[in-house]
C-alpha cells in the first residue's frame, strides 16, 4: 500500500499534537558498571529466545559482527538502522540494567529515555514474561562486545522527531502480560505466544496501517517485508496444499518444505534462525498457525498447456531446468509451481521478487537456491513470464497490474 | 657384483635367486618413466627444420604440466620453448605412462623427459663433433646449434636427419648443471592460459567435428534400478532426435543439437519408469556402519624401541565424510567409429588404462580403439570422465559414422561420479614426562581409493547394460604409497608404534580416487592429534613437531613456514593453526600456518591469513607449485568445512551446488603466500595433492585456538561448531 | 530465425526460442568461451553479458535477446581484464575462467574501484574448483587498477 508524501506529514503533523499533548517524560534509568553472573541454563534459553525473536536478524550488518547492529531496515517511511545491543558500554547495551532492557523490550523506551521506534517489534516483546526477558538480557550480556554505532536514521521529519512515537504508543501500544486462552492446550498456547510475543510474526505478515502499525482486527492476515509478499497464517492462506502442523514444523526448522516449496527473501533468515530452536517450541509454533490455517483447498492443476507462447520459452529456456516437471530438482522432491503460495497468492508480489531476486546463496549451507533474473529480464519479460506462471500453475484469476508491480520491484530491489 | 647386494634383497630373493637379482641390480635403474619406455625417440623427436616435439604420456588437467615438461625439455635441449611442440598422452603416439594420478607426472615423466632431453642433446654433440672433426666437449649448444669453438655452428635438424634416435636410454644422462638453469627453476607463464582467456579451443567440451551429433544420458536413477518397459516412441520423434538408445536399464538419445538433445533427454527421463530398491545405508550413522563391516587387516607398520615412561595417554577418532570431486565442468567425451575403429576424446586421467576398459566394454580388441586425451575440466581424481567415455562410445556405436558428443549434465555429475570413501581412524598416544611421544597406535578404516576402469566391469554403464561384464573385486593399493592408508605412517620420529589399516572391501557408496586419496584423513588425524598431544605436553605445537623429526627437509619446511607466517611460540587464542606433511612420505613437504576466526553465533568459520612453505625438489615452475598449493589449500578448506555428499535410504540427494555447495570468493582466505624451499638438483618431488592433509588440520588446530574446541569430524560445519561452541 | 547481436555482429540463429544462448553461442556461433557448468545458474561457467550487464547464457533463452547486445569473452580482444588474469596466471584448468572474466568486465564496467567485499560478493556467483580464488581475486583488483573500458 503506497503512502503519498502528503498523508504521511498530515498524519505526522496529526501525532505531533497528539505527541505533544500527552507527552510523558521518561527518566533515564540509571547506568550500571556490573552485571550479576547469568546462569548457563538462562543464557541458552536466551539464545533460543533471540532466535525466535530474530534479533540478530535486524542487529547484525551485512558482514558484520553479530548484534552490533548497523543494518538498516527499510520502512515506507525511511530507513531505521538497527543498534548495537552487545554489552559494548559506550555503543552497546553494557550499562543497561536488567530494568532498562525490560522498558525498552516493554515501552520502546531506551535506557536513557529516549523513545525507540516500533521497528522494535515492542508492541509484541511487550507481551514477553519477565523471565524471557531475563533471559534475553542474558543472552545479550554475554555475547563479545563490539564497538559500533549504527548510522543515523534516515527519515523526513517530522517523523524524525522521536517525541512523536509516544502518540503512536498511546494510539497503538497496548502494554500488559500474554493471557494463556484455556480453550486451548498447552502446545497451542506455548506457540500463540511465542508468535505474537517473542516470533513478532504479525509484524511482516499482519497488513499495516497508514502509520505503519498492525492493523487491528486483522492479524496475521497478510502483509509485506521489504517489498516482498508475506502471506496470511490463517484462513486467508492461499497454499494449494493445506499447511498442517507437520508440514509448518519442517518448514520453519529447514526453510524447505515439499509441498509448499522453500522460504525466501526475508523468510529465509528467519528459518536459517530457527534451525537451532528446540525441536518443542517448533512444534508449538506450528501447532497455533496451523490451527488458523484452512483445513481444505482445492486440489491444484498441475500445469496447464498453452499460455503466451513467447512467456512460455522463457519459461522452458530459464525456469524448466529446475521447475520442469522433469527436472533435477523436481525429481528430488521440489514442489511443482502449482503449489507454489507465491503463484497461488493474491498478489504477484512474490512471484516478481523471486523472478528478479531469486534466493540468494547461504555460504557452505546446502540450502534452496534460485538464481536471480533481475539482470536478464526487462521489466516486461518478468511480467509477461510471472502471467504466465499464474495462467500455467493457478486456477486463481489473472493478477491485474503486473507491470506496474514489477516497476514497483524494480525501485526498490 | 656383491657391492649392491642389500640385506633386503638377499631377504627378499633368498638362495639361488640371489645371482640374478644381484646382476640386476647392478645395472642402475633408467630414471623415472624411462625404465617402461626406454627408447628416445618416444619421448623426443626432431625435424629436419629442427623443430622439436616431445611426448608425454601424461595428461594437462589444469595442474600446468604441460608449461612444466616444456620448460625441462627446452632447459635441457636448449631449445626455446615456443620451437617444441609437445604431444600428451594418446594411445597411437605417446608412451604408455598409466595415469596422470598421485602426483606422480613431474618424477615419472618430467624425469624422463629431463634425462632424455640431456641423452638426446649427448647424441646432437657428438653428432656435431664427428661432423666438426673436433672433441665433443669443446661444444655448446644454444637454441637449437651446436656451436664450435671456432664459430662454426649447425642446427639441430640438420644433425638429427643423420641421426638415430630410436635407441634406448642410457640410465645416466649429461644432465646440465643446476646452476646453470635458466628456465627450470624460474617462473613461466602458462602456455594454455592465453587460449583460455579468449575463448580458443581448449577442451574436449569444445570439440566440433564435421557430422557431430549430440547425445545425452538418462542415468539409473540410484544404484541397481531397473528400467521398466516404456514407450519411447514420442520422443523418437521430438524435432531434432536421431536416435533413442536402450540396452537394458541403458537409456540415451542422440539428437541434431545439443538443445535438441536435452530436451529429449528430459522428455526420457520423464518418461521412464525405474525400479528401485533401498540399497543405501542411513547417512546419519554411516561411519558406524562402515566400522561394522568386514574388513581385511593390513598391517602398516610396528616400530619398537625403548622409550620413557608414560605419564600421559590420549585418544581420538578422526573421521571424514563422502566427498566428491565436482568439476565445474561436467564430464564430456566425443567418439566416433568408423570401420570398425573407435576414436574416442576424452579427458581421463589414464588414455591406455581407458583403452582397455573401452575395448572391453565393446567386445573389441584394444588395437580397434583410439584414445587421445584432451583437455578438460579439473577432475581431481577419478571423476566422470572415463564413465562418459564409455557413454560416448556405446553411443557412437549405435550411431556409426557420426561423431557423438556427450556432455553430463551437473545432476548427473554429481550424483554419478565416484566419491573419495569416507573413512575414520583412531588414534591413541602417549608422552613421557619430558613432552615426548613414546607410544602411538593408530587404525584407519576405508574402502579402495582406487576403482579406475581398465576392463569394462569398472565402467558405470556395465550396471545398466543388459549383458553385463564380471565386476572385480575391489582391492587396497599397498604402500608405500597406498589407499585408504596413505601418509598413516606418521614421518615423525617415533619409538613405539603400530599403524594398521583396516581394508573395507564392501562399497555401500560408488568410489574411486579423489585427489590425496586416505592421506586427507590420516594427514588430519595424525597433526590434529600431533597438537592435542603438544596441549598435552604444555608445548608449542610447531616446536614440538621438530622435537619429534629427524627428516631435515621436513624441518626446513616447518620452520620456513613457522617464520614467514610469524609463528611465535606461547602466543595463542587468537586462532592460528599449524600443520605439516610429507605427501605419501615420498612426494612434497608442505607445512601450512594459518589464522581464522568464529562467528561465535554461527559456528562459520573465517580463514585468514595462510602461508604455506613448500620444497617439491628441483622446482621446475615456481609459479606453478605456488599455484598447485594455492589450490590445493582453498580445495581442501572447501571439503574440510562445508563437503558432505548427503543420500537418502535410495538415492544420492547432493544432485547440485545447492545441495553439494564448496566454498564461494567471500570465504576464500584474505591472503595465501607459499615459500618454496629451492633444491637445485634432487629429484622432482610431486606437489599437486601436497597441501590438501596439512590445510585440515591446521584449520582444526586454528580452531580450537580461536574457541577453544576441537572437532574431529570432516565438515566442520557452522552448525557443528556452534553446537560445540554452545551459547 | 531469430537475429542475435553478438559483440557487435549480427546473426540469423536457426533455433528453437527457447534454446538457451548457451549452446547457440557454442553450437550455432562456435564460439567456445561461454562454458556449460550446471545449466542452473549456480556456478557462472556460462556468463557472457547482456547489454552491460553479466548474465547466465545458460538460462537465457534466445527469445529474450532480440534487439539486445550480447557480449562474450571473444569480443573482448585480450583487454586489461584478460591481460590480468595472465599477469597474475590466474587460471588452473581454467574452465571456469572466461565466465570470471566475464563477469569481472561486468562488474568493472559498473564499478570501477570495487572493494574487496564488493569484488568477492560480485565474484560470488561464480564457482571455481581448482581453487584459483586468490589469483582471479588479485587480477581483478589488478585489472581495476588499470580501469577498464565498456
Ligand atoms: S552453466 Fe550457467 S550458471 Fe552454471
Ligand atoms: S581454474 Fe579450474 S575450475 Fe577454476
Amino acid at each position: 500500500m503506497a503512502l503519498s508524501k502528503a498523508r504521511i506529514i498530515a498524519a505526522a503533523v496529526a501525532l505531533l499534537v497528539v505527541g505533544a499533548g500527552a507527552l510523558l517524560w521518561h527518566p533515564a534509568i540509571a547506568p550500571v558498571d556490573t552485571h550479576a553472573v547469568f546462569s548457563h541454563e538462562q543464557v541458552a534459553r536466551g539464545a533460543e529466545l533471540a532466535a525466535i525473536g530474530d534479533c540478530s536478524v535486524c542487529h547484525t550488518a551485512t558482514n558484520g559482527q553479530p548484534f552490533a547492529g548497523g543494518r538498516g531496515v527499510p520502512t515506507p517511511f525511511g530507513t531505521v538502522y538497527a543498534t548495537n545491543i552487545t554489552p559494548d558500554p559506550e555503543t552497546g547495551i553494557g550499562r543497561w540494567s536488567e530494568a532498562a532492557f525490560k522498558r525498552a523490550m516493554r515501552d520502546g523506551i531506551d535506557r536513557a529515555g529516549h523513545h525507540l521506534y516500533p521497528v522494535l517489534p515492542y508492541p509484541h516483546f511487550t507481551r514477553a514474561t519477565d523471565a524471557d526477558i531475563a533471559a534475553m538480557y542474558a543472552f545479550l550480556m554475554t555475547r563479545p562486545a563490539a564497538h559500533a554505532t549504527a548510522p543515523l536514521n534516515q527519515l523526513p521529519f517530522p517523523l524524525n522527531q522521536r517525541f512523536v512515537l509516544a502518540g503512536w504508543n498511546l494510539l497503538y501500544l497496548s502494554p500488559g502480560p500474554w493471557h494463556p486462552d484455556p480453550a486451548h492446550d498447552a502446545a497451542w498456547n506455548r506457540g500463540n505466544y511465542l508468535v505474537e510475543a517473542i516470533g513478532h510474526c504479525g509484524a511482516c505478515h499482519t497488513p499495516h496501517n497508514a502509520l505503519g502499525a498492525e492493523s487491528s482486527g486483522q492479524t496475521l492476515a497478510g502483509g509485506q517485508a521489504e517489498n516482498w509478499y508475506a502471506p496470511p497464517l490463517q484462513s486467508a492462506s492461499p497454499a494449494v496444499r493445506p499447511w498442517t502442523q507437520a508440514t509448518l514444523a519442517d518448514y520453519l526448522r529447514t526453510g524447505f518444505e515439499a509441498h509448499h516449496g522453500a522460504a525466501a527473501g526475508p523468510m529465509t533468515a528467519v528459518t536459517d534462525e530457527l534451525a537451532g530452536v528446540p525441536d518443542s517450541d517448533i512444534q508449538a509454533i506450528a501447532t497455533y498457525i496451523a490451527s488458523m490455517m484452512p483445513k481444505t483447498a482445492p486440489e491444484p492443476v498441475m500445469a496447464r498447456a498453452g499460455g503466451d507462447p513467447h512467456a512460455a520459452a522463457i519459461f522452458a529456456g530459464a525456469c524448466a531446468g529446475c521447475h520442469g516437471s522433469d527436472a533435477p530438482m523436481t525429481r528430488a522432491g521440489a514442489p511443482s509451481l502449482a503449489l507454489s503460495t507465491v503463484v497461488n497468492a493474491p498478489t504477484p508480489q512474490g512471484a516478481i521478487q523471486m523472478i528478479l531476486n531469486g534466493i540468494p546463496w547461504r555460504e557452505g549451507k546446502s540450502a534452496p537456491y534460485m538464481p536471480s533474473f533481475g539482470a536478464v529480464l526487462t521489466d516486461a519479460q518478468v511480467a509477461d513470464l510471472a502471467s504466465y506462471l499464474r495462467a500455467t500453475y493457478s486456477e486463481k484469476p489473472a493478477w491485474t497490474d503486473v507491470p506496474a508491480e514489477v516497476a514497483k520491484a524494480r525501485g526498490s530491489s | 657384483m656383491t657391492a649392491v647386494l642389500s640385506r633386503r634383497t638377499l631377504l627378499a630373493a633368498g638362495g639361488g635367486l640371489v645371482v640374478a637379482f644381484s646382476l640386476h641390480a647392478q645395472e642402475p635403474k633408467r630414471p623415472g618413466s624411462l625404465k617402461e619406455t626406454p627408447s628416445l625417440d618416444a619421448w623426443i623427436r626432431v625435424a629436419p627444420d629442427g623443430r622439436v616435439t616431445v611426448f608425454t604420456g601424461k595428461a594437462e588437467l589444469g595442474q600446468g604440466l604441460t608449461t612444466a615438461l616444456l620448460q625441462i625439455a627446452a632447459e635441457q635441449l636448449d631449445v626455446a620453448p615456443n620451437r617444441i611442440e609437445l604431444i600428451t598422452a594418446d594411445t597411437m603416439r605417446t608412451p604408455n605412462e598409466g595415469f596422470t594420478a598421485g602426483s606422480h607426472s613431474m618424477q615419472d615423466s618430467g624425469t624422463a623427459i629431463l634425462n632424455a632431453a640431456a641423452q638426446v642433446r649427448g647424441l646432437l654433440c657428438d653428432a656435431a663433433a664427428a661432423e666438426f672433426g673436433v672433441a665433443a666437449d669443446t661444444l655448446t649448444t644454444a637454441d637449437g646449434l651446436v656451436h664450435a669453438a671456432d664459430g662454426r655452428a649447425i642446427g639441430y635438424g640438420e644433425l638429427a636427419a643423420k641421426l638415430n634416435l630410436h635407441v634406448d636410454a642410457t640410465a645416466n644422462s649429461p644432465l646440465k648443471d643446476p646452476a646453470a638453469y635458466r628456465l627450470m627453476g624460474t617462473p613461466m607463464q602458462r602456455i594454455d592460459i592465453p587460449a583460455k582467456l579468449t575463448g580458443g579451443a581448449s577442451y574436449v567440451q569444445d570439440l566440433r567435428l564435421p557430422g557431430m551429433l549430440h547425445a545425452r544420458v538418462v542415468r539409473q536413477p540410484s544404484y541397481g534400478a531397473t528400467l521398466l518397459d516404456f514407450d519411447t516412441g514420442p520422443i523418437e520423434h521430438m524435432p531434432g532426435v536421431v536416435k533413442v538408445v536402450r540396452d537394458g536399464s541403458y537409456l540415451a538419445v542422440v539428437a541434431t543439437k545439443e538443445w535438441q538433445a536435452i530436451k529429449a533427454m528430459r522428455a526420457l527421463a520423464a518418461a521412464a519408469k525405474w525400479q528401485e530398491t533401498a540399497s543405501l545405508p542411513d547417512e546419519a550413522t554411516i561411519l558406524d556402519t562402515l566400522q561394522a563391516l568386514p574388513v581385511k587387516d593390513i598391517p602398516v607398520l610396528t616400530w619398537q624401541a625403548q622409550a620413557g615412561a608414560p605419564v600421559k595417554r590420549l585418544k581420538a577418532r578422526y573421521s571424514r565424510p563422502y566427498l566428491m570431486h565436482g568439476a565445474i565442468g561436467p564430464s564430456c567425451s566425443v567418439a566416433q567409429f568408423v570401420d570398425g575403429t573407435m576414436t574416442v576424446w576424452t579427458h581421463t586421467q589414464g588414455v591406455f588404462p581407458l583403452r582397455a576398459a573401452l575395448a572391453s566394454l565393446l567386445r573389441l580388441p584394444p588395437d580397434k580403439v583410439h584414445c587421445i586425451h584432451t583437455q578438460g575440466s579439473g577432475c581431481y581424481g577419478h571423476n566422470g570422465a572415463d564413465d562418459v567415455a564409455g557413454d560416448a562410445v556405446l553411443i557412437a556405436r549405435a550411431v556409426p559414422g557420426h561423431p557423438i558428443r556427450v556432455q553430463w549434465m551437473r545432476e548427473d555429475e554429481h550424483t554419478n561420479e565416484p566419491y573419495g570413501s569416507a573413512m575414520i581412524a583412531e588414534v591413541e598416544g602417549a608422552i613421557d614426562a619430558d613432552g615426548r611421544i613414546v607410544d602411538w597406535d593408530y587404525a584407519v578404516w576405508s574402502n579402495t581409493h582406487n576403482r579406475r576402469p581398465n576392463i569394462g566391469g569398472l565402467m558405470l554403464q556395465n550396471a545398466a547394460l543388459s549383458d553385463k561384464l564380471p565386476v572385480p573385486p575391489p582391492a587396497p593399493i599397498p604402500m608405500p604409497e597406498g589407499g585408504g592408508d596413505r601418509n598413516s605412517n606418521p614421518i615423525y620420529a617415533l619409538p613405539n608404534a603400530r599403524v594398521v589399516y583396516h581394508f573395507i572391501p564392501q562399497m555401500p557408496v560408488r568410489i574411486s580416487a579423489l585427489r590425496s586419496l586416505g592421506a586427507y584423513l590420516n594427514v588430519f588425524a595424525i597433526e590434529s592429534f600431533m597438537d592435542e598431544l603438544a596441549e598435552a605436553a604444555r608445548a608449542d605445537p610447531v616446536e614440538f613437531r621438530l622435537r619429534h623429526l629427524q627428516d631435515e627437509r621436513a624441518k626446513a619446511v616447518i620452520s620456513l613456514a613457522a617464520e614467514k607466517f610469524g609463528w611465535s611460540a606461547g602466543k595463542r587464542g587468537d586462532g592460528r593453526g599449524f600443520a605439516f606433511a610429507r605427501y605419501k612420505n615420498l612426494a612434497a613437504y608442505c607445512a601450512i600456518a594459518l589464522t581464522l576466526g568464529v562467528d561465535h553465533e554461527t559456528g562459520q568459520i573465517r580463514l585468514g591469513r595462510v602461508v604455506a612453505a613448500v620444497d617439491s625438489g628441483q622446482p621446475v615452475n615456481p609459479d606453478g607449485i605456488r599455484l598447485q598449493i594455492e589450490g590445493a589449500i582453498i580445495q581442501s578448506a572447501s571439503w574440510t568445512l562445508y563437503e558432505q555428499v548427503h543420500f537418502d535410504r535410495k538415492r544420492i540427494t547432493s544432485f547440485d551446488w545447492s545441495r553439494y555447495p564448496i566454498l564461494r570468493f567471500p570465504a576464500a582466505p584474505d591472503s595465501i603466500d607459499v615459500y618454496i624451499v629451492p633444491r637445485p638438483g634432487l629429484p622432482f618431488l610431486g606437489t599437486g595433492e601436497a597441501g590438501q592433509g596439512p590445510t585440515s588440520a591446521a584449520i582444526a588446530n586454528a580452531l580450537k585456538d580461536a574457541a577453544g574446541v576441537r572437532l574431529r569430524q570432516i565438515p566442520l560445519s557452522a552448525p557443528a561448531v556452534k553446537t560445540a561452541i554452545g551459547v | 530465425m531469430i537475429r542475435l547481436n553478438v559483440n557487435g555482429h549480427d546473426h540469423d540463429v536457426d533455433a528453437e526460442p527457447d534454446t538457451p544462448l548457451l549452446y547457440v553461442l557454442r553450437d550455432d556461433l562456435a564460439l567456445n568461451g561461454a562454458k556449460f557448468g550446471c545449466g542452473l545458474g549456480q556456478c557462472g561457467a556460462c556468463t557472457v553479458m547482456v547489454d552491460g550487464r553479466a548474465v547466465f547464457s545458460c538460462l537465457t533463452p534466445i527469445a529474450l535477446l532480440p534487439g539486445r547486445n550480447v557480449r562474450t569473452i571473444e569480443g573482448l580482444g585480450m583487454n586489461a581484464v584478460q591481460q590480468a588474469f595472465v599477469e597474475e596466471q590466474a587460471a588452473q584448468c581454467g574452465y571456469c575462467i572466461a565466465g570470471m572474466v566475464m563477469r569481472a568486465q561486468a562488474l568493472l564496467e559498473h564499478n570501477p574501484n570495487p572493494s574487496e567485499q564488493e569484488i568477492r560478493d560480485q565474484m560470488a556467483v561464480n564457482l571455481c574448483r581448482c581453487g584459483t580464488h586468490m589469483r582471479i581475486l588479485a587480477a581483478v583488483r589488478r585489472a581495476a587498477g588499470r580501469g577498464v573500458k565498456s
